[in-house]
């Protein structure tokens, strides 16, 4: 089986309301790790139950899935509106530690007023005020994750010091309706930053995505509709424009954007799940996105038909690989790990002061 | 006929005091998951109650600088025990996390997550914070009262039960069917659907830890266990009687509410052999940089040009030269300075000494039979139900305890010989909570 040489990035919404054992989720992201996807995400909310039917804490059931699995990314979502930034940057932190530098942040706003009469603290903001606090929360949170350099901890017997107090740094931030001064109570995580992801569907998520996001999803209602390829294109070149307006470099090393459909899938038969393989070897030869993000309708049927029925097909065309290369999420991505920001500042202050 | 009194213990992850020795060969990672695995698979291969973590969620400030001679950074507690919870069966997971900052709403929802996704062995350590330090990393920041404190905490637990309890149950045993809540009181106002159904403890098991008179009487209405700290038998029969005899106010029976003091252990072949290791122990958590910090914390003043192996400082304590931010102070600093002093007078003892001396020494000291006789005695003459134990290192620290002391508490019939239940509440022998819809 060929090995491609830039890769197809798969990942599957393991959504499943109702559920509130782990075991589900754990078979169901095992299964996921089988076909190699790069990872798997599962939804979040303040909301009320639906039909009857409610959610469990996204990042718990990821945490409870990570020491299960070895390979897979875990990107749960994780809302800004309501919950405290320290907190977000330190669970997120934490998952990555627990699963080994696997972990990623679908960032999400609430913007229901159901959602703000559950913490009766503020009133439910609009889309856009929702996402301008919340592109400073995933500032903050990048910073917190950064407020450790990556070798403070020195266990030092002789001075009796555990870590170079140096190396640690307060954030200092100011956002809009909150503050947080650091440095995180976590030390840096194993990928330096969890990979962060923003569902880019909605206009006011645009500018979040365009600057913080490593990842950034398209949502498609029908993709079988003539002009879906079209939309999720022009999305992503409108995105990497935007990235590249920030300074990012979206398709290089350093700040690129990885840009996947995010698609509704509902599989009945081997045959629907080799259709949607030609599919994403359409979209994904004519350069529409740089991989896909599948939702499907039913958790069981679906991810079971993409794995041994859509994967297959993908792998034995040579677009999708047969085994992880790396181990941590950012590596499945080819993100780089990133650099400290606040090392780079103190190396640059001994240079001018040399 | 009466029963015998069984032991309940628990483990507490070496945390970010002094107590933790990190320069020892053997002191492994602090935040690698691997450490919080073997120290939780240790404690369930010991039939444990439960497993504990501590919370901050300020680095500890020294002299306007980042305290670096303890332990520093760990994880968040919830994650990590969402994790630990694929890798146990029984064990119980408890999570201490702050009312001050955090919301009922969000707290209920992750709490009552764990107990289902480690099928009902969550517990929750309620503490409270009211200083503007740690509050600068939070949007509500500022400053609480300290009576406002409890009454926050007190409406925060009640507010979680009244979400826990919000899903009609199923006769049938299935999830229920969600039903709207509304609470209105001083310090929250909320409403709206919870979307966990009742989790499989009806309620995770609610800790409380501190001492004071608020702290006691919150336990007492509400809490199902006490995490306290009481060096002697004595002292630890009074707290007992004290708190168990409030009890009947809240019409709670006695056993609805475990007494766990939290203790350390140093364990030998011999007498002799454990004592030289407590005194190897000590001065491991006592190097000389942390004498002097230590008596800086008490002094209120700049100590760093004092030898460590010297006399204590003649100059006095300034009460207004508060050093360190983001621990509790060691108390009166006239008092305690004077206490030192005339410690280190009566035994001829240095800075370093002194420090050694007069903050603690290991609860337990002695060989497995005299350590286990012990403890038992602590349990049978009333004065705690049970043991939270804080090894000294990470991750092995409690693995001698497992090995050579579970066996002859199970021996005397003092601990249990196997898990009677899955759940924690099963563990503590707690009823579960009756469903007020």
């Amino acid at each position: 089986m060929p090995e491609p040489t830039r890769p197809l990035h798969l990942s599957v919404a393991l959504d499943r309301p109702g559920t509130y054992a782990a075991e589900p989720y754990v078979e169901a992201a095992r299964l996921a790790e089988r076909g190699r996807f790069d990872f798997v995400t599962l939804g979040d909310s303040f909301g009320p139950p639906r039909r009857g039917r409610g959610r469990l804490d996204a990042l718990a059931v990821l945490a409870r899935v990570a020491p299960a699995t070895e390979r897979i990314g875990l990107v749960p979502t994780v809302t800004t509106t309501h919950t405290e930034p320290f907190h977000v940057s330190s669970a997120l932190a934490t998952l990555d530690w627990a699963s080994r530098g696997r972990a990623g942040w679908t960032v999400e706003v609430s913007t229901d007023d159901r959602e703000a009469a559950v913490f009766g603290r503020r009133e439910a903001p609009d889309a856009w005020a929702a996402w301008r606090e919340a592109e400073a929360v995933a500032d903050v949170v990048a910073r917190l994750w950064d407020s450790w350099e990556d070798d403070a901890e020195i266990r030092d017997v002789a001075s009796g010091r555990f870590v170079d107090r140096d190396k640690l740094h307060h954030v200092d931030f100011e956002g809009p309706g909150f503050s947080v001064r650091g440095p995180s109570i976590v030390p840096r995580p194993p990928q330096g930053r969890p990979v962060v992801a923003v569902d880019a569907t909605a206009p006011a998520a645009q500018a979040t995505a365009a600057r913080h996001a490593d990842v950034a999803y398209v949502r498609v209602g029908n993709p079988d509709d003539p002009r879906a390829a079209h939309a999720v294109r022009a999305a992503r070149g409108d995105l990497r424009q935007r990235a590249r307006a920030h300074g990012r470099d979206p398709g290089g090393h350093g700040g690129r954007l990885v840009v996947l459909a995010s698609l509704p899938v509902a599989l009945h038969a081997a045959a629907d799940a080799v259709a949607l393989a030609d599919l994403v070897d359409r979209w994904y030869t004519d350069g529409v996105a740089d991989g896909f993000h599948f939702r499907p309708q039913d958790p069981d049927r679906d991810l079971a038909l993409l794995v041994d029925g859509t994967v297959p097909v993908l792998q034995h065309r040579g677009l999708l690989r047969g085994f992880y290369p790396g181990s941590t999420l950012r590596e499945h991505l080819c993100l780089a790990r990133p650099a400290n920001r606040y090392a780079t500042v103190r190396e640059t202050t001994v240079r001018e002061t040399a | 006929m009466t029963t015998r009194k069984r032991m309940h213990l628990a483990a507490h992850f070496p945390g970010v005091n002094n107590t933790t020795v990190w320069a020892d060969p053997r002191a492994g990672s602090q935040i690698d998951f691997s450490s919080f695995e073997h120290l939780a698979r240790v404690a369930e291969r010991g039939l444990f109650d439960f497993f504990f973590l501590a919370e901050g969620l300020r680095l500890r400030e020294h002299k306007g600088r980042l305290h670096d001679l303890d332990v520093v950074g760990r994880p968040e507690s919830v994650t990590v025990l969402n994790a630990l919870a694929a890798v146990t069966e029984r064990l119980g997971l408890a999570a201490t996390v702050n009312a001050t900052f955090n919301e009922p709403y969000e707290l209920a929802r992750r709490l009552a997550s764990l107990d289902h996704l480690s099928g009902g062995r969550a517990a929750w350590n309620v503490v409270t914070s009211s200083d503007a330090f740690t509050g600068e990393n939070f949007r509500r920041g500022g400053y609480l009262d300290r009576a406002d404190r409890y009454t926050r905490a007190a409406e925060f637990v009640a507010t979680a039960r009244e979400l826990w309890d919000s899903w009609l149950p199923h006769s049938s045993g299935a999830d229920g069917t969600p039903r709207p809540f509304v609470h209105r009181g001083r310090h929250f106002s909320v409403s709206g659907t919870f979307d966990v159904p009742r989790s499989p403890q009806g309620h995770p098991v609610v800790i409380q830890a501190g001492d004071s008179e608020e702290g006691r009487e919150f336990a007492a209405s509400a809490a199902d266990v006490v995490f306290t700290r009481h060096g002697t038998l004595e002292a630890g029969r009074a707290f007992y009687a004290d708190v168990k005899g409030r009890l009947a106010a809240y019409g709670r029976r006695p056993e609805e509410l475990k007494i766990m003091p939290g203790v350390t252990f140093v364990l030998g072949d011999t007498a002799a052999e454990a004592q030289e290791k407590a005194d190897v122990i000590r001065e491991q958590q006592v190097s000389p940089q942390t004498a002097i910090l230590t008596l800086e914390q008490v002094w209120g003043r700049d100590l760093s040009a004092y030898d460590p192996d010297g006399p204590l400082p003649d100059v006095d304590p300034d009460p207004e030269g508060r050093l360190t931010q983001g621990r509790v102070p060691l108390g009166d600093p006239f008092a305690v300075a004077a206490k030192w002093r005339a410690l280190s007078e009566a035994k001829g003892l240095s800075i370093r000494q002194t420090v050694i001396e007069a903050t603690g020494r290991q609860s337990f000291i002695g060989t497995p039979r005299q350590v286990a006789a012990r403890m038992d005695e602590f349990v049978t003459e009333e004065a705690a139900d049970g043991f939270i134990l804080v090894p000294h290192l990470t991750p092995g620290g409690l693995d001698d305890f497992v090995e050579r002391v579970v066996p002859l508490l199970q021996e005397r019939g003092a601990f249990r010989a196997e898990h009677s239940g899955s759940t924690l509440r099963d563990h503590l022998g707690l009823p579960l909570p009756v469903w007020k819809g």
